[in-house]
This record gives C-alpha cells, sequence and structure tokens, in this order.
C-alpha cells in the first residue's frame, strides 16, 4: 500500500504517524506578551505609543520636541529600537527624559517581548505616556503588536507621496499618519492630498496630522491629539 | 512582514508541542494563511527550511493552505470576495472595506512520528 505521507510504496517501513491538531496562531506568542504589556499599561493609566517608519523620517526628532513638551504635565519616558548603538535614546536623555535604548542586531522589528523586558529599566509612568520608536523600517513592524494604544506611522514629505500604497500593511496598521518635516514643503513637490488619499485607499480610518519638528508648525495639533486620546484610554 | 521571525514563531510552537505531546520529529506541518494577511507564503516556506534546522520540524514537509479574503463594503453593505488586501470592491470600485476572513496566519495540524 502507499503510503499517505511521504508518497513511497516500494519499500515496508512502519511510519506510526499521528495527526495532532495545533490550531494556533503563529503570532499568538506575541500576542500573548502584547497583552500582558497592555494589562500593564491600563493598570497603571500609561497611553503608550508606537511610531513607526522608514529610516530617517524624523521619529527622533519629533520624539525629543514632544517629549520637551510634555514632561512638565505628565510622567514621559522613551524605548529606542536600533539595529545598533546609543544615539537616540541619549538624544533623549539630553532632554531629562528617560530612554531605553534596545538594540536588535540583526532584528527588523520590535516584539512584544522585548518592549516587557525595557518596561523594567524604565520609571514607574503611572497616569503619564511612553513613546516606542520602532526599528526604522515600514514593512516588518506592521505586523507586532507591542502593547501600544496606537501605532503612529510618520512619513516625512521628502519620501515619496505614494508611500502607502508601495507599504500598505503599515499604514492600514496605523491609527494617525504624521507628515513630517512640513518646513521643507514648499521646497518639493510632495503632493500632499494624494498622499492623504492612498493612505485612506488602505485605511479609511487613518487620521492624518502635518507639522515639522524643525520649526514647530504644526505641533499644537500633535500635543492636542496626545491629549485627547491620552483622555480616551483610561 | 519578516518572514524568519513568523518561521521561528512556528518552530517554537512546534517544539512546545513535541514536549506535551511526546513526539520526536513532525513529517508534515499544515499551516493556514489567508490571502489577506501579510506573509508571503513563498517566502515563509523558503525560510522555513531554514529555522526548522535542529528542530523535530527538520525535513517536514510544508503544506501551506491559502484560505480566501472576504470583506464587508460599508457602500454596498454587503460581505465581497477580495483577492489581495487593499483591492477596490470588485462590485463599487470603492475601499470602505473591512475585513471579514482571510487574515488567518496559524499552524493548523501536523502529522508526527
Amino acid at each position: 500500500m502507499m503510503c499517505t505521507v511521504c508518497g513511497c510504496h516500494d519499500h515496508d517501513h512502519d511510519h506510526d504517524h499521528r495527526l495532532i491538531a495545533v490550531e494556533q496562531d503563529i503570532l499568538g506568542k506575541n500576542d500573548a506578551y502584547a497583552a500582558d504589556n497592555r494589562r500593564l499599561f491600563a493598570s497603571q493609566g500609561v497611553f503608550a505609543l508606537n511610531l513607526v517608519s522608514s529610516p530617517g523620517s524624523g521619529k527622533t526628532s519629533l520624539l525629543v520636541r514632544t517629549v520637551a513638551a510634555l514632561k512638565d504635565k505628565m510622567p514621559v519616558a522613551v524605548i529606542e529600537g536600533d539595529q545598533q548603538t546609543e544615539h537616540d535614546a541619549e538624544r533623549i536623555r539630553a532632554t531629562g527624559v528617560a530612554a531605553h535604548q534596545i538594540n536588535t542586531g540583526k532584528g527588523c522589528h520590535l516584539d512584544a517581548h522585548m518592549v516587557g523586558h525595557a518596561l523594567e529599566h524604565l520609571p514607574t509612568l503611572s497616569g503619564g505616556a511612553l513613546f516606542i520608536e520602532n526599528v526604522g523600517n515600514l514593512v516588518c513592524p506592521a505586523g507586532f503588536d507591542l502593547g501600544e494604544a496606537h501605532k503612529v506611522v510618520i512619513l516625512s514629505v521628502t519620501e515619496g507621496e505614494d508611500k502607502p500604497l508601495k507599504y500598505p500593511d503599515m499604514f492600514a496598521a496605523a491609527d494617525l499618519m504624521i507628515l513630517s518635516k512640513s518646513d521643507l514643503l514648499p521646497h518639493l513637490r510632495f503632493d500632499t492630498a494624494a498622499c492623504v488619499d492612498f493612505a485612506r485607499r488602505v485605511n479609511p480610518n487613518i487620521e492624518v496630522l502635518t507639522l515639522s519638528a524643525e520649526s514647530g508648525e504644526g505641533f499644537a495639533g500633535w500635543l492636542e491629539w496626545i491629549e485627547t486620546r491620552r483622555a480616551h484610554c483610561d | 512582514m519578516h518572514e524568519i521571525s513568523l518561521g521561528r514563531s512556528v518552530i517554537r510552537i512546534v517544539e512546545e508541542e513535541a514536549v506535551k505531546q511526546a513526539f520526536s520529529k513532525v513529517v508534515v506541518l499544515r499551516l493556514e494563511v489567508g490571502a489577506l494577511s501579510p506573509v508571503e507564503p513563498e517566502a515563509l516556506a523558503f525560510c522555513f527550511e531554514a529555522v526548522a534546522k535542529g528542530s523535530p520540524a527538520e525535513g517536514a514537509r510544508l503544506d501551506i493552505i491559502r484560505t480566501p479574503g472576504l470583506a464587508w463594503c460599508k457602500t454596498c453593505a454587503t460581505t465581497v470576495p477580495l483577492k489581495a488586501r487593499y483591492d477596490p470592491c470588485p462590485h463599487c470600485g470603492g475601499h470602505q472595506l473591512r475585513i471579514e476572513a482571510g487574515a488567518e496566519l496559524r499552524i493548523k495540524d501536523m502529522e508526527v512520528e
């Protein structure tokens, strides 16, 4: 008789196969760690954001200005994710805000387990805000829940406006798209309306803010967004 | 999405099952990968062999079952089939879609010895 598993029929052997139903989500482990993080944030009233983008979109500059504006109003801390170096955490610490750097080595994204351990190195943020700057990568971080309240995708106006179509998973996973470096708009041919239209094709509900961490334009809207969302996350 | 991490997650689940269910070798591993899940089945299959080395899944045959995509179209007020994420509604051409099925990424079952 032909073996249904390996297709062999020219020799006798005893396979003794068993079928095991697994029915497990492949990202289940990460999701379980993310749920732990989310429970911890909820118990301490911490508003956590996961910032994702390509390398060079200005995430760290955005964060430096953001934490400087918030630090006297609430407890604030930052988790930085990069393949190598402590540079970004040092830039945050220079503002007087606590930061923990995760170096992912060969890894291309943060996962919920890394974030859980990073929290051990930060002060308790009761009633405050935690910003997680993910590894600069518009692909992989889309699939990994860290336990955040919202993913925020940052797209600088020096990039192509069609990035939401080229990297749709990230824009579909985010609740807010920030168009950064808006002070450069007069020098560029970036079509903001087209960019927003592309983003809403992949995510009809995505919110959009345009700002510059350099000039500060649009920054009040971002701080207000944080304030409103933070109030809603309780 | 990063297929190597996903491959490693698969192997971790297999290793846990190997202890729980007392087996040493996986012969066939069946995964359900929805048409709308952010995974390239070919990339997953490609890296699977590498990440399975030294685990009970080494040498196992990987069967990837593709499940079809379905979405609720707000404009048409009906469920429509969807070939790929971010495709427009096949009836009205709009993008007001909410995915209802086809985002699966799971280990269904395995044949072990």
